[in-house]
């Protein structure tokens, strides 16, 4: 038998790690997953999908369950870990149940904001997390008034996923544009008009005084006054790091828990990867840098020399037929200078954010074909002057036309 | 389904440069016709130029004048009736008359008009309105031609043939860049240098396209033709190469004019300094002369345009008369003419200089053309020639005018002045094919809109004497009507009716080959006579044929006949009856041959057409040019023509073919002159002299003579904001000839500074913002603009959202450069791209594009790169995360891909965050089931 590694958490980075391990070293570690939830590891960037009635549950499901009996994986699903008694590396789960571990992987997610205001747990306010929460969704909210409280990218995807399966759906956001950590002022627009015309009414500056109703949600009253009726209301303002387990364990916390380059915590043995994590002062709420970790961690578990050094993030909305996709320095800092492509009638905006001759930024609407071309241009920091003035126009022409002048 | 049976091709002349090329239009039913170079046509045996091969594309409607137009009260010009337009013109002309004589009133023509429109103002100013006030744009052209060979034969006589071109040995072209300007005899030249090894010798100051083919390249210092051909005399009489038999019989002066050869040039050491050439190149070229029987001179625009053009035209004369070589097989001195009528428009007499049909002004000719107009009111002298009658203009003595078929507002020397002073006549009358040129928008009062080229009926004569037939094959469109018509239409409100009868072009010439013919006896050498009495029929079919034509005289002038049957070896067709006039249908005359002008050469055995019949030797001027460059003005600024343009490019501004060649107005220097002047290629360059200024595309180029610069004369107000060059040329004349040395003002060249630089594209005219330096381009289905600026492109965005507005604007944004496609739908509209001027984009691919129906997504994508899409589109995005489009993976499944984990591995789609795989699978499966 291998080494015992105890991963918590059943969500998409755990099962890129276990993945990534049984790639690398096969056998030489006994792997256990905790799963809060009671089923396989799915893909919960599909669950917009799933509310939108696009995909069926079996087809987010990230892996068969043959996929991890092969792989020798022993899957503990449906039933919380509780504790982590790290001075006798164990980790006891809520049946009692306990499990050793050499080497401990903290994959435990995040949890939904609820907004601290009067109803909020009124019957009918609800979170877009999990597949219990879709079901929720699905349940409740077909052919009636829905309020998403939140503008970003997980609101947007909620309301998407509700005026697909047929609510009427009101998306409320504090700030004056949709996705402003994402995007800036202009792609916000477009990005607001292709929602709309799908149907959802976008409200901004609106921000959410008190739900009312008597158990039941019947109405988000807005601080101006406003008063939307509504039968179901999803908040989706943001999620903060689920560091309870970690916490009780005395981990080093901060918002998340805190990891070196090398994803590992303040206690030996035990590392953590994922939306729970810290790494120098950020944590990541997409999927991309958890898969990063992920694959740091296998490397380093199998051996390697890996560092972990961060990820320079990149969005893409997963609203279907609405291209988004937004990376790096997007707003342009002091001495940037940017390069914007529009065409109204393709619908199409690019902005390049250009620094020091190295691309920086990017925000794409409506063509993002070659958003992770950019993305790789942004990390490597490569100097791009020789191919300047293509760059807007895509990898093709702009690496058919490198040698040339401009 | 059968095609429409297609329209019979039309016999005509190609309406550009004075070879006369013979063109087979047929019409394609839609105001449009196929062109096809004349296979029976003498003068190109089914040749053609680029310019007259892409005359198909000038024949649209746009910019066109199609009805007349009145300057009304409040200034601007508003349609009229024909009746009322006329009784303006009449009436203008009648008062200005009454108030201040004849002279006050004067007609500017064109050697693009046929001769029966010349014929018809002619003969309305020369003999009814009573002033010699009718000069052309001939003038501006090969004037010093006329003069040299009145000088020196006694008329204006053109003694060879094109046929001499294929059968020289020794071709000297002087002044002239026949493979742009000519090109069809040039391809003659080349191709008897092919054939027989004529070698070819170039005389120019500059290194032209035709210098490229020669043998022998004489970079001539600006004005010194004189000087080099003075020594060629020298040196013909100093080793015995001279015909003295020949000159013994027919010609007189020689002691003097080699007198003033030997002060001029002394020996080839002498000629070679003063004409700033090698002595080696210079006796090289000496002997090839003096050795090479069979020699044509061809000379144009570098001998005419010159303050002493008329000199040189003389000294190149005096040297073929020392030889004898003169009217004899591959032989001769031959006048290029620039312009398709010329020669009709000095047949006819349509020069200030000249009464009618090669008579002067003196007593016996203005009585024997008074009689035969039956004319009220001959003019007694001459009139004013072109740059003189401007002047006129410009003084206020001259205060109506009627311009036909030209631009004198661009092709005037001090343009800028002749413009302003055209716009402070009391009448300026203008007949044109065009809604706006300069001219036009100087001021015009009355505009006449002119039956154009394919619209109108009538003849021209080319270099070699041939009088060709151009011949309508579409209709007049709107209310456009021919020139003579418009003549005869004035002449009737004027009371002269019964003069101006004409029912059609046929009637006019009749009426110009009888006058050529009137009490000529020989006397004259232009004389048709013989189709003085031609049917309709007959002039409809009348086939190329070169003049003289005289009728059978039962007396003969004295010593005529046996002159005339010396001078040629066959009677040849000046003695044929066969286009007289027949009461029944004649025969149709056989189309002629390539060559069978060769009976037509004159002068081989003598006959000049002085009184005592023998031809002159002139004794030239010392050569100098008229100005004199200075520290302020330290070059000489030459001007010329390009290969794919033709004058002001009112026709050849429509080709898109032909603005390809050369799109910008430019102007070349040599390294040198540009390194210390600091202007570089493709930059920018004030020109300037002390008549005006214009700012200019630099072409540095070692073609280009030190201390010369070189610029186009095509471009106008109309075509390029600042290179109409006729204003910054000097006015000095020849003082025979009235021609203007365009080719030598003093000039200075300053860099002008436009950082920025860019094109655009759009369906209808652009306005630009003052101070941008533009260029018009033609393009299909729209204009194009090449433009440079001071504002930086930031500031564009605003002026090109304006210029397209009410369409959808694709833009590109980046510090230093603005970029602007509007689209209506799928169709390119417009476009606007400007930045660094040193790094400006091509333009052929987004031209391409809007010249297109449709634009493909995948191209419009890339449409502001100027670039088109390298390959397909990508389709609908499927993997956002490593940006996989459902085209390539489609074309995965295609190669072989049979799964969402085969995707994964040949294009990484689906890898990464997995969202796109329930639809990668719907993909997948549906691409193996087409497959199936």
């Amino acid at each position: 038998m291998g080494e015992p590694l105890v991963i918590i958490g059943n969500g998409m980075a755990a099962a890129r790690l276990a993945e990534e391990l049984t790639t690398r070293v096969l056998g030489r570690y006994a792997i256990a997953v905790i799963g809060e939830e009671p089923r396989l590891a799915y893909n919960r960037v599909l669950l917009s999908s799933l509310l939108a009635d696009e995909v069926t549950t079996a087809e987010l499901e990230l892996k068969s369950a043959r996929w991890w009996r092969d792989r020798g994986v022993t899957l503990v699903y449906g039933c919380p870990a509780v504790a982590i008694e790290t001075d006798i590396r164990r980790v006891r789960l809520a049946n009692g149940a306990t499990l050793p571990y050499a080497k401990l992987v903290l994959a435990t997610g995040s949890r939904p904001i609820r907004l601290p205001v009067s109803g909020a747990t009124l019957a009918g306010v609800l979170t877009f997390r999990d597949i219990a929460d879709v079901e929720n969704l699905r349940h409740t909210g077909a052919g009636r008034r829905a309020v998403v409280i939140g503008g970003g990218l997980l609101g947007l995807e909620a309301a998407h996923g509700l005026a697909r399966a047929g609510a009427q759906v009101s998306l409320v956001h504090l700030m004056d544009r949709l996705m402003e950590r994402q995007l800036d002022a202009r792609a916000a627009a477009m990005l607001r008009a292709e929602v709309e015309a799908r149907g959802v009414t976008v409200l901004t500056r609106a921000e959410t005084a008190a739900i009312d109703g008597r158990g039941h949600v019947e109405a988000v009253a807005l601080r101006d006054g406003r008063r939307l009726e509504a039968d179901l209301v999803v908040f989706a303002i943001g999620i903060r790091p689920n560091v309870d387990l970690a916490r009780t364990a005395g981990l080093a916390i901060d918002r998340g828990i805190t990891v070196d380059d090398g994803l590992a915590t303040s206690r030996a043995g035990i590392f953590a990867i994922g939306e729970c994590a810290e790494h120098k002062g950020t944590c990541y709420g997409l999927i991309e840098p958890a898969y990063e970790q992920a694959r740091i961690l296998a490397r380093r578990l199998a051996g390697e020399n890996a560092h972990y050094t961060g990820s320079v993030l990149a969005t893409n909305l997963k609203v279907s037929g609405v291209n988004v996709f937004s990376a790096g320095d997007f707003l342009g800092r002091a001495g940037a200078e940017e390069i914007v492509l529009t065409d109204p009638g393709l619908n199409v905006y690019k902005k390049l954010v250009i620094a020091d001759d190295r691309l920086v930024g990017v925000v794409l609407f409506g063509d993002t074909i070659d958003g992770p071309w950019y993305l790789d241009l942004i990390r490597s920091g490569a100097p791009i002057a020789a191919i300047r003035h293509h760059l807007a126009f895509g990898r093709i022409l702009a690496e058919a036309t490198e040698p040339m002048a401009a | 389904m059968t095609a429409p049976a297609p329209l019979p091709a039309i016999r005509t002349t190609c309406p550009y440069c004075g070879v006369g090329c013979g063109i087979l239009a047929t019409p394609d039913g839609r105001g449009g016709a196929a062109i096809t170079g004349d296979p029976e046509h003498p003068a190109n045996a089914g040749r053609l130029c680029s310019k007259g091969a892409a005359l198909g594309e000038t024949l649209s409607l746009d910019g066109r004048l199609l009805h007349p137009m009145l300057r009304g009260t409040n200034g601007t010009l508003a349609r009229t009736t024909w009746d009322d337009a006329i009784d303006r013109i009449a009436g203008g002309f009648r008062r200005v008359i009454d108030r201040h004589g004849p002279d006050a009133v004067a007609f500017y023509l064109s050697g693009q008009l046929l001769t029966e429109d010349y014929y018809a103002a002619n003969k309305l100013m020369k003999g009814f309105l009573g002033s010699a006030n009718v000069d052309t744009n001939s003038r501006l052209c090969m004037s010093s031609s006329v003069a040299g060979h009145r000088r020196s034969f006694g008329a204006d006589v053109v003694p060879g043939v094109y046929a001499d071109l294929d059968e020289a040995d020794l071709i000297v072209l002087v002044g002239s860049n026949a493979a742009w300007c000519h090109p069809v005899l040039h391809q003659r030249m080349m191709a008897a240098r092919r054939r027989r090894g004529t070698r070819i010798v170039v005389v120019d100051p500059r290194r032209t396209a035709t210098a490229e083919d020669a043998d022998l390249l004489l970079t001539i210092a600006p004005g010194m033709d004189a000087a080099l051909f003075s020594g060629l005399l020298v040196h013909l009489a100093d080793t015995g190469a001279l015909d003295r038999a020949y000159m013994d019989a027919h010609t007189s002066g020689f002691d003097e004019a080699l007198g003033r050869a030997r002060a001029i040039a002394p020996d080839t050491a002498a000629t070679a300094a003063a004409a700033g050439l090698a002595a080696g190149d210079v006796a090289h070229f000496f002997d090839l002369f003096a050795a090479t029987g069979r020699t044509v001179t061809a000379f144009s625009q570098g001998v005419n345009q010159s303050a002493q053009g008329t000199d040189k035209v003389s000294a190149i004369i005096n040297c073929h008369l020392a030889t004898g070589r003169i009217g004899r097989p591959g032989m001769g001195p031959l006048s290029l003419t620039g312009q398709p009528n010329a020669m009709g428009g000095r047949e006819v007499g349509g020069l200030a200089n000249q009464l009618a049909a090669h008579m002067g002004f003196l007593p016996a000719d203005i009585d024997r053309v008074g009689r035969f107009w039956n004319a009220p009111a001959m003019a007694g002298a001459e009139g004013l020639k072109a740059v003189d009658m401007f002047a006129a203009v410009e003084r206020g003595d001259i205060k109506a005018l009627w311009v036909m078929a030209t631009n004198p507002a661009v092709s005037l020397p001090r343009a800028g002045a002749v413009r302003e002073a055209l716009g402070r006549l009391d009448l300026l009358v203008v007949s044109e094919n065009v809604l706006a040129n300069d001219t036009v928008t100087a001021g015009a009062h009355v505009l006449l809109p002119a039956a154009a080229w394919g619209e109108k009926d009538g003849t021209v004569t080319n270099s070699e004497r041939r009088i060709s037939r151009q011949r309508a094959f579409l209709p007049a469109p709107g209310e456009a009507m021919p020139d003579w018509w418009m003549v005869a239409q004035v002449a009737r409100r004027l009371g002269f009716a019964d003069a101006f009868a004409y029912g059609g072009a046929a009637d006019i010439f009749r009426e110009h080959a009888a006058l050529s013919g009137f009490e000529n006896d020989g006397a004259r050498a232009f004389d048709i006579g013989a189709l003085a009495d031609i049917s309709d029929p007959d002039y409809d079919a009348l086939q190329p044929m070169q003049w003289p034509a005289r009728a059978p005289s039962p007396l003969p002038a004295c010593g005529e006949r046996s002159d005339r049957s010396a001078e040629r070896d066959d009677p040849g067709e000046g003695a044929s009856p066969r286009m007289r006039r027949q009461e029944s249908p004649s025969p149709r005359p056989s189309p002629r041959k390539r060559g069978e002008g060769e009976d037509s050469r004159l002068f081989a055995t003598g006959g000049f057409v002085t009184p005592d019949r023998r031809a002159r030797f002139i004794a030239v001027a010392p050569p100098a040019l008229r100005t004199a460059t200075d520290d302020a003005f330290p070059f000489r600024l030459n001007t010329g023509r390009v290969r794919d343009h033709w004058h002001t490019m009112t026709r050849t501004g429509k080709s898109p073919r032909l603005g390809c060649h050369l799109p910008e107005p430019f102007v070349e220097i040599h390294p040198d002159d540009a390194a210390s002047a600091g202007v570089t290629h493709g930059g920018f360059a004030r020109a300037v002299t002390s008549h005006g200024a214009c700012v200019l595309k630099v072409a540095v180029t070692d073609s280009q003579r030190r201390g010369s610069l070189f610029a186009p004369i095509h471009w106008s107000g109309e075509t390029a904001s600042s290179a109409r060059i006729g204003e910054l040329v000097v006015n000095a004349t020849d003082p025979f000839s009235g021609q203007p040395e365009a080719k030598a003002t003093p000039a200075a060249i300053t860099p002008a500074v436009l950082p920025w630089a860019g094109f655009a594209l759009s369906r209808t005219p652009l306005a630009f913002p003052a101070g941008t330096w533009w260029a018009r381009v033609a393009i299909a289905g729209g204009v194009g603009y090449l433009f440079a600026t001071t504002a930086e492109p930031g500031h564009w965005a605003e002026i090109a959202r304006k210029m397209f507005a009410g369409r959808a604007h694709a833009e590109y944004v980046e510090p230093g450069l603005y970029r602007l496609a509007a689209f209506t739908g799928h169709r390119l509209d417009g476009a606007l791209f400007v930045g660094p001027a040193d790094s400006t984009p091509q333009w052929d691919t987004v031209r391409a594009l809007f010249e297109g129906e449709t634009v493909a997504v995948a191209d419009r994508r890339v449409v502001l790169s100027a670039r088109r899409a390298g390959g397909r589109d990508a389709g609908a995005l499927v993997c956002a995360c490593f940006g996989v489009g459902v085209i390539a993976i489609r074309d995965a499944v295609a190669a072989g891909a049979c799964d969402v984990a085969a995707i994964g591995a040949t294009l990484r789609a689906g890898t990464n965050c997995g969202s796109c795989l329930p639809e990668l699978k719907r993909i997948v499966a549906r691409e193996l089931k087409a497959a199936e």
